[in-house]
């Protein structure tokens, strides 16, 4: 009964984001299309603009100019004089704080939003409490959870409120590491079961690349790159904006085998495995990988007698230099590629040029279970992911 | 135990209360309201009008009712003739005297509640597809609660002790208009009238104890229904 409701969500055509607003010191300037379905990450430092951003979709603030539209709903178009209230503009909006109404319990929270839903209702009760775990919290009251259960409440609020878009705003930053890893796979199984657009706002480079499929770069205001997060990630000029520390690859990979003697766990991609750390997922699943660029080694032939087991043959594609004594190396693997910084020291000693063949080498020490993201969604295929 | 006369004028002295702490609450939700949310020309001269029965002498707030209340003022008149509605010499005069004496100490206990209330919460409302008065009447007045309860039950205290503005507005007429206080004047001013004052001065303050003690209570029960500290 519900398949009208989602067939329609499915069919809109994309999220349309142009739009600017004077805030003060920052001027928010964004142009950006999003797909209409999955997690689009916002991700830039605080202060970049991205709660601004999402507070202009949400209809809590009001842009100058531009345009607002989600599939063929439009929220706002100066042009044709329209803003539509918050109210009836049909998103769920789930804020750092949680924002649970104190003096409700968690059901009558949850119910808040069901009852002021207009038409039909794609998201239901029992889905929400199943995918959520929220059963034996029903009659608590929000004072009485924690900071983790706060926020699988807050979610499965907005998700019963029937949007038609869902916008995170930093929804893990307030929690410590162990309730992040408590709700991160929430997260990460909502979209895909309630087949919503997600906009999520991180400065968080782990849980975006855990969570998103579509990444969107927020810089002082302005949105910068936006495009496959995989893609986007393997582009160096975007380094400065990731961090140095934190940039990297990400390559999409699906487990092949446990070695339980060693305690190891081989993945498989197009071009080739890696080996990490052992990871509790069946042969399968598929999972995604961060690679910092700083972890990557390059030889310019097939090292023998070293520790590493990474080794990826590939061609030079891109070399960078960065701030400081470094150059950001990009290697095409194949289909995919990956990225070294090494020093312009080492650069010139290998004469490394555009085109040469070198093999990239990564610790499997450097890949611990933050690197590996459990990307339960299907992974979108290299064409659908393009549209 | 309680005298005739005694149990006349507690009997009053409550009913003025309740009245004029229900008459008030309307009146100061929506003040408060606008003091505490909007911005408009004028708003400093109406937050002064408002709290201006604190600092007057109550006096003086009696005789602007009269002046403008009483049978031949025009507002006054107005009131008799279309709704039959005479305010001095009445009881109906004894609730406006204390609502308007005790609305300020109403509207700031109300003012403060809702200052006190996360506007983040209303957006949230709105996201979920709250109007703005579905989003007040849902989130914020219960949120206010605390605050609504100690306000009236302020009012409701204050209203039991007022005694000057009644006394120039609506006179102190036996059963109609002596409500405690009236009552506790009218014995100090008859010849041995102390012991009979002084009981009434007694039934006064544990009424007031008794008013304060319930606000207090209410406030704290309400607080911690809302899971604050």
């Amino acid at each position: 009964m519900a398949a009208p409701a989602r067939a329609a969500l499915a069919g809109a055509a994309v999220i349309e984001l142009r739009f600017r607003k004077r805030l003060g010191a920052l001027g928010l300037d964004v142009d950006v299309e999003l797909p209409s379905q999955g997690i689009s990450a916002l991700f830039g430092r605080s202060g970049a603009g991205k709660t601004s951003l999402v507070n202009a979709v949400a209809g809590i603030i009001s842009p100058d100019d531009g345009i607002i539209r989600v599939g063929d709903r439009v929220f706002f178009d100066r042009a044709r004089g329209i803003d539509l209230p918050l109210e009836q503009r049909g998103i769920g909006y789930v804020f750092q704080d949680a924002r649970l109404f104190p003096h409700l319990n968690v059901a009558g929270n949850l119910r808040y939003g069901l009852k002021r839903a207009r038409g039909t209702q794609a998201v239901d009760w029992t889905g929400v409490i199943d995918v959520l775990g929220l059963a034996h919290l029903l009659d608590r009251r929000p004072h009485h959870l924690s900071g983790g259960e706060r926020q699988r409440v807050a979610l499965g609020r907005a998700l019963l409120r029937q949007p038609a878009l869902l916008l995170m705003d930093e929804p893990l930053a307030s929690l410590d590491a162990p309730r992040k890893a408590e709700v991160l796979p929430y997260i990460e199984r909502l979209a895909h079961e309630f087949e919503l657009p997600v906009l999520y706002v991180s400065h968080s480079i782990d849980e975006v690349t855990r969570l998103a499929r579509h990444l969107v770069i927020v810089s002082e205001g302005r949105t910068v790159a936006s495009g496959e997060l995989a893609h986007i990630m393997s582009l160096p000029e975007h380094s400065p904006l990731v961090g140095r520390y934190e940039a990297g690859s990400v390559i999409d990979c699906a487990v092949a085998q446990h070695d339980d003697h060693y305690g190891m766990t081989t993945l498989r991609f197009a071009d080739g495995q890696i080996r990490v750390p052992r990871v509790d997922l069946a042969a399968g699943t598929p999972v995604r990988v961060r690679i910092r660029a700083r972890d990557v080694a390059l030889a310019l032939t097939q090292p023998v007698d070293v520790s590493i087991t990474n080794q990826l043959a590939g061609h030079v594609l891109s070399m960078t230099p960065r701030e400081g004594p470094y150059v950001d190396v990009a290697v095409d693997l194949g289909s995919t590629s990956i990225r070294a910084l090494i020093t312009r020291e080492s650069c010139d000693r290998l004469q490394l040029a555009i085109g040469m063949r070198v093999w990239a080498m990564v610790k499997s020490v450097a890949l611990d279970s933050r690197s590996v993201g459990f990307a339960r969604q299907a992974r979108p295929k290299p064409d659908a992911a393009a549209g | 135990m309680l005298s005739a006369l005694e149990t006349e004028a507690l009997l009053l002295s409550l009913k003025v209360g309740l009245a004029s702490t229900a008459l008030c609450l309307p009146f100061a939700l929506v003040t408060a309201w606008l003091l505490a949310r909007t911005r408009f020309p004028g708003r400093a001269l109406f937050d002064g009008i408002v709290h201006a029965p604190l600092v007057l002498p109550p006096v003086v707030i009696g005789y602007l009712l009269l002046i403008s209340l009483g049978t031949r003022a025009p507002l006054g008149a107005w009131l008799k003739q279309t709704f039959g509605l005479q305010l001095i010499f009445t009881t109906q005069g004894v609730v406006v005297a204390a609502a308007v004496m005790s609305f300020p100490l109403m509207v700031r206990a109300i003012r403060l509640s809702l200052e006190a209330v996360d506007r983040g919460l209303e957006l949230a409302a709105r996201t979920l597809g709250a109007t703005r008065l579905d989003a007040f009447c849902s989130v914020t007045l219960p949120l206010m609660l605390p605050g609504i309860l100690s306000g009236s039950m302020m009012a409701f205290a204050a209203s039991l002790g007022e005694f000057g503005a009644t006394i120039t507005f609506a006179s102190n007429i036996e059963g109609e208009t002596r409500t405690l206080p009236l009552a506790i004047y009218t014995a100090t001013q008859t010849p041995d009238g102390d012991a009979v004052a002084l009981r009434l001065v007694g039934l006064s303050m544990a009424l007031a104890i008794g008013a304060i003690a319930t606000s207090e209570w209410l406030h704290r029960r309400a607080q911690h229904w809302l899971g604050r500290p």
